[in-house]
């Protein structure tokens, strides 16, 4: 990932805890108004993702049905099953539409909490 | 360089970029400069109405990945003004300067507007850009909120576009009225007659037409925006808003300063190989005038951008005229027209069909041995355009009249098409490249074949064909329409079922491990778990089994467009308590939800957030009430009549048995959804025989009636038993449900399950009836049980506070409603807000003002 000229500052912050989520079921988070959908995977990983939905335009990713593609993890928009792969957001399920990919952030787990590594507003 | 960022520029590049398309896997040598002027990235504007009914600007945009390539440089918003062809240059707005090889003209076009006084008063406007479509709508809240009232608007000029922009307007709660000059409705594509037929349908859904109408003038009120209309007979007409849809005029100034040469009508003048009168430039779409016309379609603009791709990669390729046939987008009004719809063809015959009632009409033209057909209109009944469309310049094969008679949805009749005919007009795909697709390049679906050809890609009126198609070379190839489920399990539901049952697993993991592959996905893990609710019974949210639903099985309730729920009590057998009616009102009101009567006898209450789910259900609960599952591919409703109870001619009690069965089967987890109905005499007032099961009462005894169905593919229901006792009817509807749970593919209803039935109604009467396979044990106990675990998925929540947690709005904010939401009231109730609405911030109540309404 290239960082290029960070006119804002960068942090990493906690948004809830390891044990908020349940495997393979999205969980949403707020984060300075913004919607993420957290998703932890049997391998343990977490990822997020938008939780706005490119061709529904509701926040509904996070309720989405989480499985894999081939070596991909991925997670489905419950409105009209498009489905993104995890890592890299990128649509791997466009149901005849135009692809149209998920922001991603990094996600890690310290102990018992999620961090994310979020932009801060300028 | 291109100049122009349109829909047609994207085809170019794209097709231009398209990595060696003859296999040699070579990365297209090109660089590319677009330079466009809206200010954003090519959209579709062929569906630009949308961003009036609910879509998004941003769900426009066309696949942005083809500008993001590095071999692309793309400026959006610095339009071209000057063309230097000594230099071969082009000079830009900001003053910047840009050498090209070659240059590719794809300006477009511009709407025109009526040359009479006032025609560019505030209030006015054209149907182009995104930019027009989101003043349109930004224009109408302003000046309804102003006026505190509904706005009258006229559109001028009523061909295709007056009429998609008239729905548009409709759709933004404007009263709405079309002018037209001369004598009918889309002049250029229809007749007297079928324009008198539409002109009929327009007016039914509430638009005014006036016909042979010359506006003359405009005119403000003291505010300065349009007001009133004159016309040339003197009469005048007030309106708010005004929009001209008077014709397109191709963007060709460039070209004329640059001395290329240009048809007197407009157009840039092109050959067969899109060049214009300089070699070193080409023209495509909408500003290209081919032999003599230039024409505001984007299929043939599509084909010349192929064109010019193909041939500038050192290939062969010429552009072969246009094809003029398009299809109407206004919903609820079906109108196309293709080929030589006017019988122009020397000895042309036509026949027609015209049923005045429904509103239909129909017109083939054929060659003048009647064999050949060369085009035709269709009103009022567009589903065989797609097939006919694709059979201009074919052999018929059948009599003509079996096209035009109201069959059951698509002409039936039709034999193979030949390899040439065109299935997709907006991407010109012919049946021999469908097929090509899946003999060659191995797509297995329609889906693949969408993502490999673009067939059904644009306006979609071809899908239907194009999936027929691929299921007959499916077929062909021996392949089966595959029976997998999906990537993960090489089974169908059926294969499934039983492996399930015989293994005795009980969770997903320990399945897919055992009979599949991966993590599973959104098609195998609600099979499962609804194969799993039915052989362990336990409740839907129990588990790792939780993660298998679907977010409507998940939350017991049905997502809505945004992303809120819809709350359906179980009404058994439509009944409900004054009471009962009353609690429902008050907690709609209370939690300000949309409330409807359901096309099932129950009511449904919309706009429900994940957060407050459980507190509706919590008192909906403690009055009574229980989960409806309108949600689960399960039982749904049973439809009843009154019955004997009250009706003069009631033979039976219908909603007594209703209840009966409706509280025997809630909960029931099946492929599909099933629904009973239940009629108190052979008029039939429960539209039973539509039903999974339907039930009519007579004199000797229940009817019952399977395998019927409403919906996409409507069937009646056909009778299995007659004059039967109640507990013969309800073991002989147990044996049933329970077969088909058993057997059935995933998302099949019991219609298309009862037609693939081996032995048919005959071999279904004799499973129930004489045990022919065995099995009659197995399915009453499977129903014991069923009926024995049932237990009110939503009470059982309400007890578990673990389970509660998933209700939850956001894991940091956990009451938080979801800050996007946003409605507007209609007709004393809310509903979601438009993209339109959302943009011009006009009468929005977030949810953030706690809605009480
Ligand atoms: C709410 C309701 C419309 C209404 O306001 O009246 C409705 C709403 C939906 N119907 Fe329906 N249908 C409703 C009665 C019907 C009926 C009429 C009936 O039941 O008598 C039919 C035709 C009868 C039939 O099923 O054969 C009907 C045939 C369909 C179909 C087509 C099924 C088919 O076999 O072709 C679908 C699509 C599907 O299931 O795949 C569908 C799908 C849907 C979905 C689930 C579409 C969706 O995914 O969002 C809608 C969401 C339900 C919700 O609550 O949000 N709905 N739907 C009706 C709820 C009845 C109820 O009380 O539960
Ligand atoms: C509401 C609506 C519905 C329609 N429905 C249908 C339909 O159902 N079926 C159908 O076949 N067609 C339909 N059309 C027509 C279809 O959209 C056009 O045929 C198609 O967009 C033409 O593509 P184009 O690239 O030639 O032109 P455009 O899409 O107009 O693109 C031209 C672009 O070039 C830009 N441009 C112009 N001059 C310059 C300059 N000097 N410098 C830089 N940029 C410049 C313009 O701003 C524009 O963005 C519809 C059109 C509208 C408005
Ligand atoms: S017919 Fe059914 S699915 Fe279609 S809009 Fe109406 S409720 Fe929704
Ligand atoms: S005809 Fe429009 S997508 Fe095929």
């Amino acid at each position: 990932m290239t960082l290029s000229m960070p006119a804002r500052t960068s942090t990493w912050r906690r948004v809830c805890g390891v044990a908020d989520l349940e495997v393979e079921r999205g969980r949403a988070a707020l984060i300075d108004g913004v919607q993420v959908a957290l998703v932890l995977t049997p391998d343990g990983a977490v990822w997020a993702v938008d939780n706005l939905d490119p061709y529904s335009g509701a926040h509904v990713i996070s309720r989405g049905i989480v499985g894999t593609r081939g070596a991909a993890p991925t997670i489905a928009s419950p409105m009209y099953k498009q489905a993104w792969d995890l890592r890299s957001g990128v649509c791997v399920q466009t149901q005849g539409k135009e692809p149209r990919a998920l922001r991603t952030w990094l996600v890690e787990r310290r102990g018992d909490d999620v961090m994310i590594y979020w932009e801060d507003p300028a | 360089m291109v100049v122009g960022a349109g829909m047609v520029a994207h085809r170019f590049v794209e097709s231009l970029l398209d990595d060696a398309p003859d296999g040699s896997g070579a990365h297209a040598p090109f660089e590319i400069t677009v330079l466009g002027e809206e200010g954003r990235a090519p959209y579709d504007r062929v569906a630009l109405t949308s961003v009036l009914t609910g879509g998004t600007v941003a769900g426009l945009t066309l696949d942005e990945q083809v500008l993001a390539d590095d071999r692309v440089r793309f400026v959006p918003d610095d339009a071209v003004r000057r063309i230097d062809r000594d230099e071969r240059a082009v000079v830009t707005e900001s003053g910047a300067r840009h050498e090209y090889d070659h240059l590719v003209l794809a300006t477009g076009s511009y709407a025109a507007r009526l040359a009479v006084e006032g025609f560019d008063l505030p209030g006015c406007f054209v149907y182009r850009t995104v930019a027009d479509v989101e003043g349109l709508a930004d224009f109408v809240a302003a000046r309804s909120a102003e006026l505190g009232r509904r706005l009258t608007g006229y559109v001028i000029g009523g061909g295709l576009l007056g009429l998609e922009a008239a729905g548009a307007l409709q759709g933004l709660d404007v009263d709405c009225t079309i002018v037209q000059s001369s004598d009918r409705l889309m002049s250029a594509q229809l007749d007297a007659p079928s324009g008198g037929m539409l002109r009929r349908l327009i007016e039914a859904r509430g638009i005014g037409v006036r016909t042979q109408t010359i506006t003359t003038c405009l005119r403000p009120d003291r505010s300065g925006r349009v007001a009133e209309l004159e016309f040339r007979d003197g009469s005048t007409a007030g309106a708010d808003v005004v929009v001209f849809t008077v014709g397109v005029r191709p963007r060709d100034q460039l070209a004329r300063e640059a001395q290329l040469e240009c048809d007197p009508r407009g157009g840039v003048r092109i050959d067969g190989a899109c060049l214009t009168s300089d070699p070193a430039i080409s023209a495509i779409g909408e500003v290209a005038s081919f032999d003599g016309a230039a024409v505001g379609l984007v299929a043939p603009g599509y084909a010349m951008a192929e064109v010019a791709a193909t041939r500038l990669r050192g290939g062969e390729a010429a552009f072969a005229g246009y094809d003029l046939s398009t299809k109407l987008k206004l919903s609820g009004v079906d109108v196309a027209s293709f080929g030589d719809a006017f019988a122009t063809t020397p000895g042309a015959l036509d026949v027609t069909y015209a049923d005045p009632v429904t509103g239909v009409f129909k017109k083939l033209v054929l060659s003048d041995d009647a064999k050949t057909l060369l085009g035709g209109i269709l009103v009022g009944d567009a589903s065989a355009y797609g097939t006919l469309r694709a059979l201009v310049g074919a052999d018929l094969g059948a009599d003509p009249a079996a096209y035009l008679l109201p069959a059951d949805g698509v002409a039936a009749p039709s034999g193979e098409l030949p390899d040439d005919a065109v299935v997709c007009s907006c991407s010109t795909v012919t049946a021999g490249r469908i097929r090509q697709a899946v003999h060659e390049d191995g797509c297995v679906d329609a889906a693949e074949v969408k993502a490999c050809t673009k067939a059904g890609a644009t306006c979609g009126s071809c899908s239907a064909l194009v999936g027929r198609i691929v299921g007959t070379e499916l077929t062909k190839l021996g392949k089966e329409v595959s029976l997998a489920l999906c990537e993960h399990f090489d089974m169908s539901r059926r294969q499934l079922f039983d492996a399930v049952r015989v293994s005795g697993l009980g969770t997903f993991s320990a399945v897919i491990e055992r009979f599949g592959r991966g993590r599973g996905c959104d098609i195998c893990k609600p099979a499962l778990a609804s194969i799993l609710a039915v052989l362990t019974g336990t409740h839907v949210l129990d588990g790792e089994n939780a993660t298998l639903q679907d977010t409507n099985d998940h939350v017991m309730a049905n997502m809505q467009k945004d992303g809120t729920y819809s709350v359906v009590p179980r009404m058994p057998g439509g009944e409900v308590t004054p009471d009962g009616l009353i609690v429902i009102g008050e907690i709609a009101r209370d939690f300000g939800l949309y409330t409807k009567i359901t096309g099932g006898q129950r009511v449904d209450m919309f706009g429900a957030r994940l957060e407050q789910l459980p507190d509706i259900w919590k008192r909906l609960v403690d009055a009574g009430f229980e989960s409806g599952h309108a949600y689960g591919k399960s039982l749904r409703t049973v439809k009843s009549c009154v019955g004997s109870t009250w009706c003069r001619y009631g033979v039976l009690d219908s909603v007594g048995m209703a209840v009966t069965l409706e509280l025997r089967y809630r909960g029931l987890r099946a492929p599909h959804k099933l629904k009973l109905g239940v009629s108190g005499c052979a008029r039939e007032c429960a539209e039973a025989r539509s039903k999974d099961a339907g039930i009519i009462a007579t004199e000797a005894g229940w009817n019952l009636y399977v395998g019927g169905n409403g919906g996409f593919t409507p069937r009646h229901a056909q009778l299995l038993a007659e004059g039967l006792d109640d507990e013969g009817l309800i073991t002989a509807i147990d044996r049933y449900f329970m077969y088909y749970i058993r057997t059935a593919d995933r998302l099949q209803r019991t219609a298309p399950w009862v037609e693939a039935l081996e032995g048919g109604l005959e071999g279904l009467r004799e499973v129930i009836f004489d045990d022919s396979l065995g099995i009659c044990d197995d399915l009453d106990a499977a129903m014991a049980r069923h009926i024995e675990g049932y237990e009110d998925e939503w009470a059982a929540t309400l007890a578990d506070p673990e389970k509660l947690t998933r209700f939850q709005s956001f894991v940091n904010a956990p009451t938080t409603p979801d800050p996007s939401l946003a409605y507007v009231a209609e007709r004393g109730q809310v509903r979601p807000a438009t993209a339109g609405e959302r943009e011009s911030g006009v009468f929005i109540a977030g949810t953030t003002l706690e809605v009480r309404r």
